[in-house]
């Protein structure tokens, strides 16, 4: 078993499980999408929807664990990289490498990461948290999600959330393609496809996420 | 041309540095960098002061001596150049040249502008060689190699270890230059017999050596004088992959 701690004690190790957690949040973040777009449906299309997802509750449960698994290990390794790459450079330049050697995504994969974690625990307190406490069969979530206070009628929680969601489409506009690179996966006989799928991931998934609070916050 | 080079010095590995600025005057177009330089420290050295120390040897882009920081550029502003190849007609006369050393944890600086790159050093150690049977040398062409894999280790091979990829990530990660190094032997029928063992040291004393880790934002690719690719660093990623399971 010490190769196994060795290989995740290793940068290239803790890029790897950066790498596979951060893909496989993306995947969750496509399956988490189809459902929210039910909320055009109206609110009995979304309400059975949640009511559904809420009579599977044990798989409900283990897919909760296994996200929550998944996003303390990406989370921890990446502020360990972070901290250990600050380390690896604590003098700066005077002048520093700008926008002719890398691209802003990709220089701030920290903080677009530690702003969508604020959004993250503002949204499972308002959300998720207000939804585990409601049990009765005409519960009504679509009420919560659109209407309540928290809810995206309500401009600034809109506006926040587009905000948070913009982040998020910067974080993978770097991170999906990044995570095949660091796969081993990066060269040129594989780039477009990895590109082509990136640009679902990166960019059309974000989008489909903002247009919930665009239309209900700003359009209706 | 004028120039004012406002240049970092620093007595020793342990002392404080500070920018100092010069002013250069009568420099001509077709001056190479260095020898603007020289020609500034002739003018330190006629007015008693300690010259500037930086690091150069060959002068023609080979040997990976040099290696400047200029105005937040590694080797300054041209594509696949080195330091030592740039020329004055880079920049603009009246013009401001920042010059730092390449700032690393693991390239200290010993004075001013040049920089203990022996991590680099300690890094080939731990891998960067192959075994050879002794006796006669083997004929060139007893062992053919695909074209392809030729072309793509003699790509990484012209790695000159100069540091730039280094100087400019934000990480300090050395994974392009590891990355060139690895691909070098795993590509060819020499590498093979520690073809795992290579990869695991090299990346196992560059972690020890306080690198980065790469987060890939190919800065390295912009800045590296011989042009290597970030593709290098998929196939270390690969290679370590591949040793480790
Ligand atoms: C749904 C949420 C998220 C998804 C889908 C996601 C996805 C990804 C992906 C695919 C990578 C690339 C891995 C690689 O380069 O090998 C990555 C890297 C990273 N993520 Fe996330 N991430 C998410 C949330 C977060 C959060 C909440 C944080 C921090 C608090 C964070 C911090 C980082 C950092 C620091 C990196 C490494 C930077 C780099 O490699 O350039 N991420 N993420
Ligand atoms: S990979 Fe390029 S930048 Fe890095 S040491 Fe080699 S030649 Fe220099
Ligand atoms: S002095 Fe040899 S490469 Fe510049």
């Amino acid at each position: 078993m010490t190769w196994i701690f060795t290989f995740f004690q290793s940068s290239i190790g803790k890029k790897i499980l950066m790498a596979t957690t951060g893909i496989l949040l993306s995947l969750f973040l496509a399956t988490h999408l189809l459902g929210n777009l039910m909320l055009f449906g109206g609110a009995e299309m979304f309400n059975n929807y949640v009511h559904s997802l809420a009579n599977m509750k044990p798989v409900v449960r283990f897919a909760e664990v296994i996200l929550t698994l998944l996003f303390l290990a990406h989370i921890i390794s990446g502020i360990r990289v972070t901290l250990e790459n600050k380390r690896a450079k604590s003098i700066s330049y005077k002048i520093s490498p700008g926008p002719e050697t890398t691209k802003l995504h990709s220089r701030s994969m920290a903080i677009s990461g530690s702003i969508v974690f604020i959004f993250l625990v503002f949204h499972l307190q308002t959300f998720w948290y207000s939804f585990q406490n409601m049990h009765s069969a005409d519960a009504d979530f679509y009420d919560v999600v659109i209407n309540s206070k928290v809810g995206y009628n309500n401009p600034l929680i809109a506006g926040f959330y587009i905000l948070a969601l913009l982040l998020l489409a910067l974080h993978l506009r770097h991170g999906f393609q990044s995570a095949f690179q660091t796969f081993g996966v990066g060269d040129s006989r594989y780039k477009s496809l990895i590109e082509t799928v990136a640009v679902f991931f990166w960019l059309v998934i974000p989008l489909g996420f903002i247009s919930i609070p665009v239309y209900f916050g700003f359009i209706k | 041309m004028k120039i004012t080079v406002q240049a970092w010095r620093q007595s020793s590995p342990t002392s404080a540095g500070e920018f100092v600025s010069y002013p250069v005057d009568n420099v001509s177009e077709d001056m190479s960098f260095f020898e603007m330089m020289d020609k500034l420290n002739n003018n330190l050295i006629r007015q008693g002061k300690d010259p500037i120390s930086f690091d150069h040897d060959c002068r023609e882009g080979i040997c990976g001596t040099c290696g400047i920081m200029i105005n937040g550029r590694a080797h300054g502003p041209l594509k696949g150049v080195t330091s030592c190849q740039l020329h004055m007609r880079s920049f603009k006369d009246g013009e401001t040249l920042v010059v730092e050393p390449w700032r690393a944890n693991s390239f200290p600086v010993i004075r001013d502008l040049v920089v203990d790159r022996s991590s680099f050093d300690r890094v080939m150690e731990s891998g960067g060689y192959v075994s050879v049977n002794t006796g006669g040398v083997p004929d060139a062409n007893a062992t053919p190699i695909l074209k392809n894999d030729v072309d793509l280790a003699f790509d990484a091979a012209a790695c000159i270890g100069c540091g730039a990829c280094v100087a400019t990530c934000k990480n300090s990660s050395a994974m392009l230059f590891v990355g060139a190094k690895v691909t070098q032997y795993a590509l060819l029928p020499q590498g093979q017999v520690e073809r795992k063992n290579r990869v695991s040291n090299m990346v196992a004393q560059m972690d020890i050596e306080g690198f980065g880790n790469c987060t890939n934002t190919s800065a390295c690719e912009v800045e590296c004088p011989k042009e290597i690719s970030v593709e290098n660093i998929a196939r270390l990623n690969r290679e370590f992959l591949k040793a480790s399971f």
